[in-house]
């Protein structure tokens, strides 16, 4: 009873709670993190490394062997009880879109909300297929629709069944360069909207930094980390810091926008940022992507530049890089990690040691949207 | 030989016609019932015995017919196991019943209903059981609103298969049912019959409707299939 009571609290506090082990062939799983309502986090691993294993547990079309998992106070699945996925509050999104072949687009998306007492429907009918603007595919076979336009009818489909958590398979990785772009600008606008906890894997850090806030870690079906997206992009022991596009994504907000320049400034700790001109209101907010290799570091604030972006920085550590000839370097921004990537010779003519006030110039800024 | 004189079928011929067509309807229709559950069954199952089951489903299709007859007749006879408990209960046994013959056809056609149906399952994948389970549809719901439908092609030859494999049986009905006009004399039957009684001509035009109907059958599945929607779900 006490035990009951214990999990229940410490499972009030998160939206979900995962907590689990597997033994599956060659493949140990084990991860434990939890979710609040409204994130979005990226399970983010090479392949073979667990990612859609997990994901399946979490939707109950797999069990785990050992360990809990809750979701908003609902015990899914622990050492007495399991709870089968037509029963959990789940929408799943497959990998490819596994449409009903059978049943034309509108019986597709009614498939699932017709299975939803009235009373518990959240989402509307018209209101998912307005926001993957799917009115004029209704009465079209899935045959008939290309394969971005099939991942929106899976996508609203899994969400017309008023699910409090979303998880999602890779839905990117089976479109080409111009339907994940399309799928994304289609997550990105509802996402937020859901104010549910939303769980997709990905390989790809460019998906990852488009839709998360947070992230869990697997490596060989461990989870080696979890936490917010940045903190974990810059901590120089996890490899990401160190892949060959390693970043910083940074929270800003629109400033004011420059007519003459065509330019929008960013507000950025410590400073502000140019890019080119956004449609944005003043102080909506914007992520932006610093590559550590765009960093460059300089002890007095240049003058004569043609890089605009110089930011006042202080350092915190240096770190061997996979390149012997390099140093990743970890620079605080007002409480924000950023990373640079210089040479091993500068770091070394430029006396760097930690706790040293720098001027990182920033050579290029990538948008996040 | 002599020329026919009389109609292309006698009166006799024509109740062995719709003999037939009534047995290989039945029995298709009560075989259906059976061979989906145990192909699905035979698909999904994790169980040591599984191949067991699976090899008995197939041993109709290498058993001489003859074998299948004479052991359903010593089983269902009024000596064997199941027919004496049958008279037991006040029923009658069912050798040289039409009754015994659909039991039979069903046995006889077993394979060739379920393993359409198994490979079609087989085929389809667990996909889109688990799209609909994540759609909260449970087990039974979601075999009758997925599963089945987008197996209709091979639903569909199966049921042709059995009742062509059906119309031609003649080793198992010779065994179970023997030769009762209106009862088990069946087509293939009335053909060994005529040419018993030297009678080449009738059973030329019996033996020709068969090959016709065959044919047609065998075209008819090849078209069925040729046109397969739904079964590449992805």
């Amino acid at each position: 009873m006490l035990h009951e009571y214990l999990l229940y609290t410490e499972a009030g506090m998160s939206a979900l709670s995962v907590d689990l082990q597997l033994q599956q062939g060659s493949l140990c799983l084990c991860a434990k993190f939890e979710v609040q309502n409204g994130s979005v986090t990226a399970l983010f691993g090479r392949s073979g490394s667990g990612k859609t294993t997990l994901l399946r547990c979490l939707a109950g079309l797999q069990r785990f062997h050992r360990g809990s998992l809750i979701c908003h106070g609902e015990v899914w699945q622990d050492h007495q009880r399991f709870v089968p996925p037509h029963q959990r509050a789940i929408g799943y999104v497959f990998q490819e879109a596994s449409l009903f072949e059978h049943l034309n687009i509108e019986k597709n998306l009614a498939y699932g909300f017709n299975r939803i007492p009235t009373s518990q429907r959240r989402i509307q009918f018209d209101e998912a297929v307005h926001w993957m603007e799917l009115a004029p595919f209704l009465q079209k076979r899935p045959g008939q629709l290309s394969g971005g336009q099939r991942q929106r009818v899976a996508i609203a489909r899994a969400l017309l069944t008023s699910p409090r958590l979303l998880l999602m398979d890779e839905p990117l990785s089976s479109l080409d360069h111009q339907g994940k772009q399309e799928i994304l600008t289609y997550l990105e606008r509802v996402l937020g909207q859901l104010g549910i906890p939303v769980i997709f894997v990905s390989h790809s850090p460019q998906e990852v930094i488009r839709l998360a806030q947070d992230m869990v870690l697997l490596e060989n079906g461990t989870m080696i980390a979890n936490g917010p997206l940045n903190t974990l992009l810059t901590q120089p022991d996890l490899p990401l810091a160190h892949f060959e596009e390693a970043m910083s994504v940074i929270h800003t907000r629109v400033l004011g926008h420059d007519d003459h320049y065509h330019q929008t400034w960013l507000k950025v700790p410590g400073g502000k940022i140019a890019v080119p001109q956004k449609p944005y209101p003043e102080g909506s907010p914007m992520r932006v992507a610093i590559q550590a290799r765009d960093v460059s570091l300089a002890l007095t604030p240049p003058t004569q530049s043609s890089l605009s972006t110089i930011l006042p920085v202080t350092l915190i550590d240096i770190h061997a890089d996979r390149d012997p000839s390099q140093v990743l370097v970890r620079l605080d921004l007002e409480g924000t990690t950023l990373l640079s990537r210089i040479t091993r010779r500068s770091a070394d003519q430029l006396g760097l040691t930690a706790g040293l006030a720098l001027y990182a110039q920033v050579k290029s800024v990538a948008l996040i949207e | 030989m002599t020329l026919p004189t009389e109609a292309f079928l006698s009166p006799q011929d024509w109740q062995a016609v719709a003999l037939t067509a009534k047995l290989a309807l039945t029995s298709t229709l009560a075989l259906l019932l059976l061979a989906v559950p145990l192909a699905w069954w035979l698909t999904s199952s994790l169980r040591w015995y599984k191949s067991i089951i699976s090899a008995l489903v197939s041993l109709p299709l290498i058993l001489p017919p003859t074998v299948l007859g004479f052991y359903l007749l010593v089983l269902l006879g009024p000596e064997g196991i199941i027919g004496e408990n049958m008279l037991a209960l006040g029923l009658n046994t069912l050798p040289f019943t039409f009754e015994g013959l659909v039991i039979a056809s069903m046995l006889y056609s077993l394979p060739f209903a379920v393993q359409p149906l198994q490979s079609a399952f087989e085929s389809l994948g667990k996909r889109p059981a688990e799209v609909a389970a994540t759609l909260r549809a449970g087990p039974v719901d979601r075999f009758f609103t997925v599963i089945l439908p987008l197996v209709r092609p091979a639903f569909a030859s199966a049921a042709i298969l059995t009742f062509a494999h059906t119309i031609g049986e003649f080793g198992v009905v010779l065994m179970m049912g023997g030769n009762i006009p209106g009862e088990t004399r069946v087509l293939s039957i009335a053909i060994y019959d005529h040419v018993e009684a030297t009678e080449f001509a009738q059973a030329n035009h019996l033996a020709l409707l068969m090959l016709l109907f065959s044919f047609s059958i065998l075209l008819l599945v090849r078209l069925v299939n040729g046109r397969q929607p739904g079964v590449n779900a992805s």
